[in-house]
């Protein structure tokens, strides 16, 4: 796999860190069984952020993901999401907080015996109260949004793997959640399908601000979302200029034998002299 | 397969007893926590009580039929053949209705409720649902709890009537017996005490199919595989499960209810 060459020369200096953050991972340590997955994760993601994670297969990038979202608590550590901290909620408190994110699956997770409309609508309908014409409305233009507006009636088998990925990112979208978790939404994909779905990432990323987790094994994927930004008018991908790389919200992390080795942006991940994260992104 | 030390074992055991148990108590506290799934309990009650009439009506039939027709020698052996209705009657709403319904609901919805919601774990769907905000006790397993107890309840009824009339198919048939005085025997027969028992046992039936069903299903793992034995150990638990509580029901029911 090779990544796009990365002239690096936006400035050095260091801003001040932000508070708080959409996502916050405190000496987070997990294991199953004799497998120690996580020893002392800590990293933050700052509201409006997207931060991809990498790592070799089995590295715990898709835990992450389930940690952040209560799916399972964390044998020692702190995990903090929306300012609430997610590993002192029980299951019943995590409902309302999982409301305000929105998680795609790696293997999309829809629902197969609903159809695209019933999976998308999936969240109004579970919010009660809210009429039929508006949860139709809705669904008609989050499908629209991942252009995918003529497979309503369709179920998830009828769908091809990238176009069921578009449907979980829509499924995930609909009430607009203020933190987004992907879970390699472009693996076994082909480039096109690949590319559609990193616009459609970006275009959450830069139009309606939201933070997200991005776990993924495709470095261009990320350098694209790192160079590159959503122009509204045009409905496309814009490239940077070189010196306003780091401008784009987006940011790196590296998990290796269950702790991060890299955390930082494109910038620090251009001038890294650690030799196994130069291996990795060369 | 893997062998476990007995330790391994009983812990293992334990902790499934545990789960099964939480299972079980969930599914009834839920009814009273919103939301309440009441669209989903219909639904299911269509899938698991009109989908199940056909082999119902089937089993409790010819089960009438062919008791009276086994028992229809020794009674004329004592003269006594008229009273093939009250022994139809008896046996059918006591015992034999409720406990063939329940083993013939067990088979067919035991085992859909472990496979389905065995293949909604292995593909994610209820992570999915977890992190779509929605607590899958609530609405995966209270309405086929609810549901269940609620159609296994009509549907031993009805069992219970399609077995006199096999009963009747065979007395007037096969043994000549008069009609009228089959009917007027099998209703007369009947006290408080024997449809009291005949009509608790589905209700706790109807729970064991749905809770077992649902707890194999919601603890599968493996893939496919791990759904496949999931689906066995669920007919299997809950058939199993209904004869022994049966057994115990019966015998706490006749203390308690001074039976004959």
């Amino acid at each position: 796999m090779s990544a796009p060459s990365l002239p690096i020369d936006c400035p050095t200096e260091v801003g001040p860190p932000a508070t708080g953050g959409a996502i916050v991972f405190e000496d987070v340590h997990l294991a199953f069984g004799d497998n120690q997955l996580l020893r002392g994760v800590s990293f933050r993601l700052p509201l409006g952020e997207t931060k991809a994670i990498f790592g070799v297969a089995g590295s715990g990038k898709s835990t992450l993901l389930k940690l952040a979202l209560g799916l399972f608590p964390p044998d020692s550590g702190r995990i903090t999401v929306l300012g609430n901290e997610v590993t002192q909620l029980s299951e019943q408190e995590l409902f309302p907080l999982r409301s305000r994110l929105g998680m795609v699956f790696q293997e999309s997770a829809l629902f197969d015996s609903l159809t695209v409309r019933e999976n998308v609508a999936y969240r109004l309908t579970e919010e009660h109260g809210i009429y039929d014409d508006e949860i139709d409305r809705r669904v008609r233009e989050t499908l629209r949004f991942v252009e995918l507006e003529h497979t309503l009636d369709l179920f998830p088998s009828e769908l091809s793997g990238g176009m069921r990925r578009r449907v979980a990112i829509a499924r995930a979208i609909i009430t607009e959640p203020e933190c987004l978790l992907y879970d390699s939404p472009t693996g076994g994909l082909d480039p096109v399908t690949s590319n559609t779905i990193v616009e459609l990432i970006m275009k959450q990323r830069d139009v309606y601000r939201t933070s997200s987790l991005l776990v993924t094994h495709r470095l261009q994927d990320a350098f694209t979302m790192a160079t590159h930004e959503f122009d509204i008018k045009t409905n496309q991908l814009r490239a940077l200029p070189r010196g306003q790389y780091c401008d784009a919200p987006m940011s790196f992390l590296i998990l290796r034998d269950g702790k991060v080795t890299f955390d930082g942006d494109i910038r620090a991940l251009a001038h890294t002299k650690d030799e196994y994260i130069r291996e990795y992104i060369s | 397969m893997e062998l476990l030390s007995p330790t391994e074992f009983a812990k293992e055991k334990v902790i499934a007893v545990q789960e099964y148990t939480l299972l079980a108590t969930q599914s009834v506290a839920n009814l009273f926590r919103k939301p309440l799934y009441f669209a989903d309990m219909v639904q299911q009650a269509d899938l698991i009580g009109v989908g199940s009439l056909p082999i119902v009506v089937l089993t409790g039939f010819f089960t009438g039929g062919v008791l009276a027709l086994q028992t229809a020698n020794t009674l004329q052996r004592f003269g006594s053949i008229t009273l093939i209705g009250q022994l139809v009657s008896t046996s059918m709403v006591r015992e034999l209705g409720p406990v063939l319904t329940g083993l013939m609901v067990a088979g067919r919805n035991s085992s859909g409720m472990a496979s389905e919601l065995g293949s909604m774990v292995v593909t994610e769907q209820i992570d999915a649902m977890r992190a779509l905000g929605t607590d899958p006790m609530k609405k995966l397993v209270t309405p086929r709890v609810t549901a269940t107890v609620f159609m296994l309840f009509f549907l031993s009824i009805i069992s219970d009537l399609v077995g006199l009339a096999g009963g009747l198919m065979v007395a007037k048939l096969f043994l000549s017996l008069d009609a009228r005085q089959y009917w007027s025997n099998a209703w007369q027969v009947l006290v408080f005490q024997d449809v009291f028992m005949g009509l608790l046992k589905p209700a706790l039936f109807g729970f064991i199919i749905a809770t077992i069903g649902c707890f194999y299903g919601i603890t599968a793992r493996g893939g496919t595989q791990g759904v496949g034995r999931a689906t066995t150990q669920a007919v299997v638990a809950a058939s199993v499960l209904i004869l022994v509580t049966d057994f115990f029901v019966t015998k706490l029911l006749i203390s308690v209810l001074s039976y004959r």
